[in-house]
């Protein structure tokens, strides 16, 4: 416990808030607000009393009327929830970003020379870098994409790599994900909540802008279309109303003005994507696709499949449409190829990498794994092929049989395990109840590949909602939080 | 635009107005039973009559009276035409569509949604029902004014002005038939303030009082059918509504007046110039219920059309026919 610092004494909105020992995203550890929060401290101060959480319930109402809202199925049938938002945003600062752009643009282009060389000639396997038997099994590995040539030698368009803060205050990357990252409506719809709620100190700190995303992603999706389109049709194409993420695939359509699919509107018709209007048939050129690689064609992938539309990958391959982010890039999901990311950075650029990843342990390897069965009480093991926190065996919380359970599976599969030190993930404060008490975040940036490279300056700040949890996935009941990337 | 698009937007609008005039059904029932005097009875039964719900009515409750009639026609989740259920289908069907309506659109709809699923507002329904019906009129007609002012009036719009006035039509004409043919009056009472006070429950039922009295003054039954049917502006007679489903219907299919291009023009058309060229006492003589019953029949078979023509996926366009079979189980058209 660290003792309380003579500031707080003052401070009625934070009462006893205590940093302890963790990195805390607004507060010096044991001390005031950091120089970036100052501002949005002392405005948080300056309200009256009961001001803030009238302002919370407002942001909460604001977002149940635009049906920002998944739902619960519980012994009455389907209530629908919002996700659950705290209005306290989380400030990050201008020299921290820095780091985190140039980190997030060297991976992402690295990772792209990646994605084009395995479907290729596979010269960072030929020279010895990334093992073969290690592509060969990841799950995201898609044969069928060989020799595939995405317009513009683009594969990962769209990247919501994880991050998250150890206790020293510095990035790591927790995660990267290539398929179909979401969650980059939420940091838009919160944007827009939070500078109703707090309009002034938003005014006053000089909070970077996140509003032009979609137009960014528009003009990327429009610089993919084929060689010769003049002004391409581009479609979203969702899995359908019941996606957890639907909310945010037919907000990023709208926001484009693009229209929004799903599989039953495609066919392929002479050679070409199209989709059926109440006038026939109009061709699609470019697709920002929110469906798994397995679920697009089921001529090319998953033959019992009703999803999908049959030929699409042939279009795909006749050069005929563009698809953001291409089939295959899956592979870099994989946390065992993630492992190799600093090699891959420096095999082709050259550079040492700058967002370092958690230190990770591969079972794979047979020295590895005796030591990982080891130490099983104090690592954080995961499946390799898994997101969203599923099945993954954090050590210190666990039982003697949850241990053991996981040996069992690591032995009888070691090439999908690996397991990783527990991090001391940095918090922020939360509102609970009427007061502020620390919770543990993560970040989640999106970037953008298209003729450049582009970091939206924010990112989706996701919230463990109970004391001292490190989940803060929303498919296990993590919340959110505006991030707010200072420009100076 | 898609047609799974426009097919949603079609019925997102049609529910709206469905659930706007079950309300107006029940608020002036609910006003005719205040002044109607001691011992003549009131008559609900004929709420479900309208509908045409009253066997599934049957199988959930025993007595027609105004508190089972009103449960049912507001809150019954296993009525498929119960306000509750009209919002949550319309609601559906927009979430389905939420980029291809207005952000406006959209939160009018939820506002709307969640402001009937609150216990606070439905307890009015027991304590303060005017309001309650009232309400639920006023946030439908915010809808459709939200429609017309922040929607583009292109093909979207026209798919909800389509359903809107598709609805309106067959709502008036079955309000009009239950109480032409159930409530006729008997010989005697015509004329007398009882029979008056029906119709011009009738009347106020469509927010028609007003423009009647303007338009003939006195009440007669023949006039009342007369406006409600065949009136050119007034916004709930059948013609009206016909004559704009119409209109959107031709911008929809590219053709000029006098010419059809599909047979969802073709048959609304046909039945729009029925209306055109009527006259009332030609009705009357021959049977109100009677025309009434046929025009149900023409205006389900031009939705029908509608359908085939706009929404259905087409399998004169589906070569291999496998895609057409698995869709063919998918697609459904909505009631």
């Amino acid at each position: 416990m660290v003792a309380r610092a003579d500031w707080t004494a003052t401070l009625s909105q934070f009462g006893d808030y205590e940093t302890d020992v963790f990195y805390d995203e607004i507060f010096e550890s044991g001390g005031g607000p950091r120089r970036g929060s100052k501002l949005l401290v002392e405005r948080i101060e300056d309200l009256s009393e009961g001001e803030l959480l009238r302002r919370q319930h407002a942001a909460e109402a604001a977002l149940l009327h635009l049906g920002i809202t998944f739902n619960v199925y519980g012994a009455e049938g389907a209530t629908e929830r919002i996700f659950p938002f705290d209005v306290m945003p989380r400030i990050i600062e201008a020299e921290d970003w820095k780091v985190v752009e140039r980190g997030l643009e060297q991976r992402v282009t690295a990772l792209n020379l990646f994605c084009d060389d395995i479907y290729h000639d596979q010269k960072i396997v030929a020279d010895g870098v990334v093992p073969e038997e290690i592509v060969r099994s990841a799950s995201g590995y898609m044969p069928e994409c060989h020799g595939l040539n995405p317009p513009r030698g683009v594969w990962c368009h769209i990247t919501g790599s994880d991050l998250v803060r150890d206790g020293d205050g510095q990035f790591y990357v927790l995660e990267d994900n290539l398929r179909c990252p979401s969650g980059v409506s939420y940091v838009l719809e919160n944007r827009q909540i939070l500078k109703r709620t707090l309009p002034q100190v938003f005014e006053a700190s000089g909070v970077r802008p996140v509003e032009d995303y979609p137009s960014r992603l528009l003009e990327m999706l429009n610089w993919i279309a084929p060689p010769g389109v003049m002004s391409p049709t581009v479609a979203v194409l969702t899995p359908g109303v019941y996606n957890s993420a639907y909310f945010e695939h037919s907000f990023l359509a709208q926001q484009m003005g693009v229209e929004l699919v799903e599989g039953r509107d495609l066919l392929v018709y002479d050679g070409f994507l199209c989709m059926r209007t109440t006038r026939g048939f109009q061709r699609v050129d470019v697709l920002y696709r929110r469906v798994a690689d397995d679920f697009l064609d089921p001529l090319a992938f998953r033959p019992e499949s009703l999803l999908g539309v049959p030929g699409l990958l042939d279009v795909y391959r006749a050069g005929r449409l563009g698809i953001a982010n291409a089939p295959g890039t899956g592979v870099a999901d994989d946390k065992v190829i993630y492992s190799f990311v600093p090699q891959i950075v420096k095999y082709y650029l050259g550079e040492d990498i700058v967002l370092p990843n958690v230190p990770t342990h591969l079972c794979w390897d047979e020295k590895e794994r005796t030591m990982v069965l080891g130490r099983l009480d104090e690592l954080v093991v995961k499946p390799a092929n898994e997101s969203g926190g599923n099945g993954i065996l954090i050590g210190p919380h666990a039982t003697p049989d949850m241990r053991e359970e996981f040996a069992r599976r690591i032995t009888a599969n070691p090439r999908n395990y690996i397991a990783q030190p527990m991090l001391a993930l940095s918090r922020a404060p939360v509102i609970v109840g009427d007061h502020f008490e620390p919770r543990h975040v993560d970040l989640r940036p999106f970037v953008l590949l298209g003729e450049e490279p582009y970091v939206l300056p924010g990112g989706l700040t996701r919230v463990a909602l109970e004391r001292g949890s490190l989940v803060v996935s929303s498919s296990q009941g993590g919340g959110s939080k505006d991030t707010w990337v200072l420009a100076e | 635009m898609l047609s799974r698009v426009a097919d949603s937007i079609y019925w997102v609008s049609r529910y709206i107005e469905r659930s706007e005039n079950i309300a107006r059904f029940i608020d002036v029932n609910l006003r005719l039973a205040l002044d109607l005097p001691p011992g003549t009875g009131e008559q609900w039964e004929p709420l479900v009559l309208i509908t045409a719900d009253l066997p599934l009515f049957n199988q959930h409750y025993d007595v027609p009276n105004q508190a089972n009639i009103i449960e049912f026609l507001t809150f019954d989740e296993d009525n498929p035409n119960s306000i509750a259920r009209c919002l949550a289908a319309s609601r559906d069907n927009a979430r389905s569509v939420r980029e291809a309506i207005s952000s406006e659109v959209w939160e009018q709809l939820n506002r709307f949604y969640h402001l009937f699923r609150t216990a606070q507002f439905r307890s009015l329904v027991a304590t303060d029902p005017y309001t309650f019906f009232s309400r639920i009129r006023q946030e439908s007609l915010l809808f459709a004014g939200i429609v017309d002012a922040t929607m583009s009036h292109d093909e979207g719009w026209h798919f909800a002005r389509l359903g809107r006035q598709l609805e309106r039509a067959d709502k008036t004409s079955r309000m009009l038939d239950v109480k032409y043919f159930l409530l006729l009056p008997a010989v005697s009472d015509v004329g007398t303030p009882l029979d008056d006070l029906q119709w011009s429950a009738l009347l106020r039922s469509a927010s028609a009082l007003e423009a009647f009295r303007k338009r003939y003054g006195r009440i007669s039954p023949k006039r009342v059918a007369e406006f409600l049917l065949l009136d050119r502006y007034f916004p709930r007679s059948i013609r009206h509504c016909l004559l704009e489903a119409q209109d959107s219907l031709r911008i929809l299919s590219d053709s000029s007046a006098g010419n059809f291009a599909n047979s969802a023009e073709q048959r609304l058309g046909r039945l729009t110039s029925s209306f055109n060229y009527a006259a009332v006492s030609e009705i009357i003589s021959s049977g109100l219920h009677q025309f009434l019953d046929s025009f149900q029949r023409d205006l389900n078979e031009a939705g029908d059309a509608i359908f085939a023509t706009f929404f259905a996926r087409r399998p004169d366009f589906d070569p291999g026919g496998r895609l057409w079979q698995i869709q063919a189980a998918a697609a459904q058209s909505q009631s």
